[in-house]
């Protein structure tokens, strides 16, 4: 499970580029030159509006159209060409990459952190993590059911979940297995692949609470078994307590119907929780008096300590924050003024407060917080810098409102050992050589 | 006139619809459904709850396996990465070591998950497609290849519930928060 490697062709750090927004890892630089004077030559033989050569490909998400020389001098494309649904800029071609596992049907994506604009997740951009594959879900035949320790079992169809009082919120999802390629040496090259299964999304549902009252839950009601339709047949088990205090049953995802990596066409969101109790394509919930030690709660998701004991039901993700900018494989082109950005969160609440240290953590000062904090959802963080062309370790922590601190590696290890495969959340560090390189090291 | 009649009208309406409305009917939500149609479903729990009818060996056990779950799991149970599957036996002694091999046999708990989790996603390129008796027997020979159980074992839901996994102990709860990263700390 830790033999992953970024499957992508290594970003050509090699030549450092003139600007902030370039020096974001970038493969394809010289194709958009030669795509730009391809489409001016279509344009000087009166080709308007071809499709440019079959050889060149559009990102995904993306479609491809002759790019004029003067945008101005030439009516652009009518409405409805899309057929209705838009796509991205041809010139965007940020993608998740997947992990280099023997199976692409278990197997995971990271999301593109550090090209990601705002707080949400494009949903194409959205991390997975499947067990068993994607599955084709026609949601007129999709009911979810509720039974166990209730009064009355009951199933509900879809479209009589839409139908229901909604709510719509922000969380942030984390794998609990996100940046586990760090517990032992500083293996992941970027930042896509050491903190790139976090996402964040509006979501909008119903709150489990309205479900339990149409079923009535028992006096011993304890737990709560989740079960997706997929081919895993996923399942985990959710203390009564969570489930009643902020659990959803999801449609909805940034304001359109959930994407089907996502769990179309119903998904149990668990603010603050990690991600593989979000049960997708949730059919089924069991009220029990007790856990049901599935294997994904037993074999997998449990963290194994030193002492060869294990923890179970560790659910809660703890406060955690990266650097996005600058971080690893960028190129600095020169000493000179910098806004460091990034990410922190954290299960507990809201995050409270995110410093920087530039000394390798001998002291620490408040960065921005670019947007308003809200409970188990990510924040966006900046930080005004000068690099005097000298090297230096930058490093962000996160506070959250419980007063948590997000632990160094010095401080986490010694309790966790190196094997516990998942919570890790140490502060990160990235390394600015004097060559204004970035790399990932742990000190 | 008609415009306060229009008023008053709606002022009526609101006043007659708005108990209704805030006020879920939460009787009328959802459809009752019978034990028939919870049938397709299932899940096992400690203790063996929710087993169905059936019984298995581990001679048959073996002749499955070598059928249906060898090219992926190994022909020892070893593990076989290029095709995914993860060792189901070996390991015992190795949770506190530098290189841990958890598997069936050295880490899992529950005799209960291994049946659940085979009978609802194994084998992996067919999953749902074994009979009660099949994971029986399937349980049977993973845990006789475990030295947990003997080669002579019938399998069933009661012999199932008895079983002690040699990790059963090696877990606890660990959902509250981690006390000592709040000693840890120590402000350098
Ligand atoms: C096509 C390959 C394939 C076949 C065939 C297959 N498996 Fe698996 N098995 C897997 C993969 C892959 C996983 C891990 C799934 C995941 O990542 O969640 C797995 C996981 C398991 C596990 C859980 C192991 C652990 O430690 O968590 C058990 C038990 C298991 N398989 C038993 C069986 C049995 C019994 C059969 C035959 C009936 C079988 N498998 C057939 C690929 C296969």
């Amino acid at each position: 499970m830790t033999r992953d490697r970024l499957q992508h062709e290594q970003a050509a750090a090699a030549e450092p580029c003139p600007c902030q927004e370039g020096m974001r890892p970038s493969v394809d630089l010289g194709r958009r030159k030669l795509l730009f004077a391809g489409a001016a030559a279509t344009a000087a033989t009166g080709l308007i509006g071809s499709r440019a050569a079959a050889d060149t490909k559009a990102p995904p998400g993306a479609a491809l159209y002759d790019v004029p020389e003067d945008s101005t001098k030439v009516p652009g494309r009518g409405v409805h060409e899309d057929h209705g649904y838009g796509t991205r800029s041809q010139f965007e071609k940020e993608v998740r990459v997947k992990a280099d596992n023997p199976s692409d049907i278990t197997s995971w994506t990271f999301t593109p952190l550090a090209s990601t604009i705002g707080n949400l997740t494009p949903s194409g951009l959205h991390f997975e993590r499947h067990h068993g594959g994607i599955p084709v879900i026609d949601p007129d035949r999709h009911d979810l059911f509720l039974h166990g320790l209730v009064d009355v079992a009951k199933k509900f169809s879809v479209a009589e979940l839409k139908r229901l009082p909604s709510v719509t919120r922000k969380y942030f999802i984390e794998c609990s297995g996100n940046t586990l390629s760090e517990w032992s040496k500083p293996k992941g090259k970027n930042v896509q692949f050491t903190h790139g299964l976090l996402s964040t999304s509006e979501w909008t549902g119903v709150p489990f609470a309205t479900l339990a009252r149409a079923v009535g839950l028992k006096d011993n009601a304890a737990w709560v078994l989740a079960e997706g339709a997929d081919a895993a047949v996923m399942t985990r088990s959710i203390p009564i307590g969570k489930m009643l205090s902020d659990a959803l049953i999801v449609y909805g995802q940034n304001g359109e119907a959930l994407r089907p990596e996502q769990g179309y066409p119903l998904r149990l969101v668990l603010p603050g929780f990690e991600g593989n109790t979000h049960i997708k394509w949730l059919r089924r919930l069991q009220v029990s008096d007790r856990p049901f030690m599935t294997r994904e709660e037993t074999s997998a998701y449990t963290d194994l300590m030193k002492d060869g004991r294990a923890k179970l039901y560790t659910l809660a993700m703890d406060a955690k924050s990266v650097i996005t900018f600058p971080s690893g494989e960028m190129m600095l082109p020169k000493p000179g003024q910098y806004m460091i950005q990034g990410f922190a969160w954290t299960g507990r609440g809201r995050v409270h407060a995110v410093d920087i240290s530039l000394d390798k953590g001998a002291t620490w000062l408040p960065a921005r917080i670019d947007n308003v904090p809200e409970p188990m959802c990510t924040v966006r963080f900046s930080f005004p810098w000068h690099w005097d062309g000298k090297p230096v370790v930058l490093q962000s922590r996160c506070t959250d409102e419980t007063g948590y601190v997000q632990p160094t590696r010095a401080e986490l290890i010694p309790l966790r050992g190196e094997n516990a495969i998942y919570h890790y959340n140490a502060i990160q560090s990235w390394a600015i050589g004097a060559d204004g390189s970035v790399s990932n090291v742990h000190i | 006139m008609y415009t306060s009649r229009l008023a008053a009208a709606v002022v009526a309406a609101c006043t007659l619809a708005s108990p209704a409305l805030a006020q879920e009917r939460s009787h009328e939500i959802g459809t009752p459904v019978s034990a028939e149609d919870l049938k397709p479903f299932f899940s096992i729990q400690p203790g063996g709850i929710g087993l169905p009818a059936g019984s298995g060996t581990v001679a048959h056990g073996r002749e499955v396996y070598n059928q249906r779950c060898f090219y992926c799991h190994g022909e020892k149970l070893e593990g076989n990465r290029d095709m995914a599957g993860p060792p189901l036996a070996g390991g015992r002694g190795t949770l506190a070591s530098e290189k841990p091999l958890k598997t069936v046999e050295s880490y899992w708990p529950q005799a209960s998950t291994l049946f659940d989790y085979i009978w609802r996603a194994m084998p992996f390129d067919q999953p749902g497609s074994l009979t009660a008796d099949e994971v029986y027997s399937l349980v049977a020979y993973i845990l006789a290849e475990g030295k947990i159980v003997g080669q002579d074992v019938r399998m069933d839901a009661e012999t199932l519930s008895k079983v002690v996994m040699p990790n059963a102990n090696g877990f606890y709860d660990g959902s509250g928060p981690d006390l000592r990263i709040y000693r840890a700390g120590a402000d350098k």
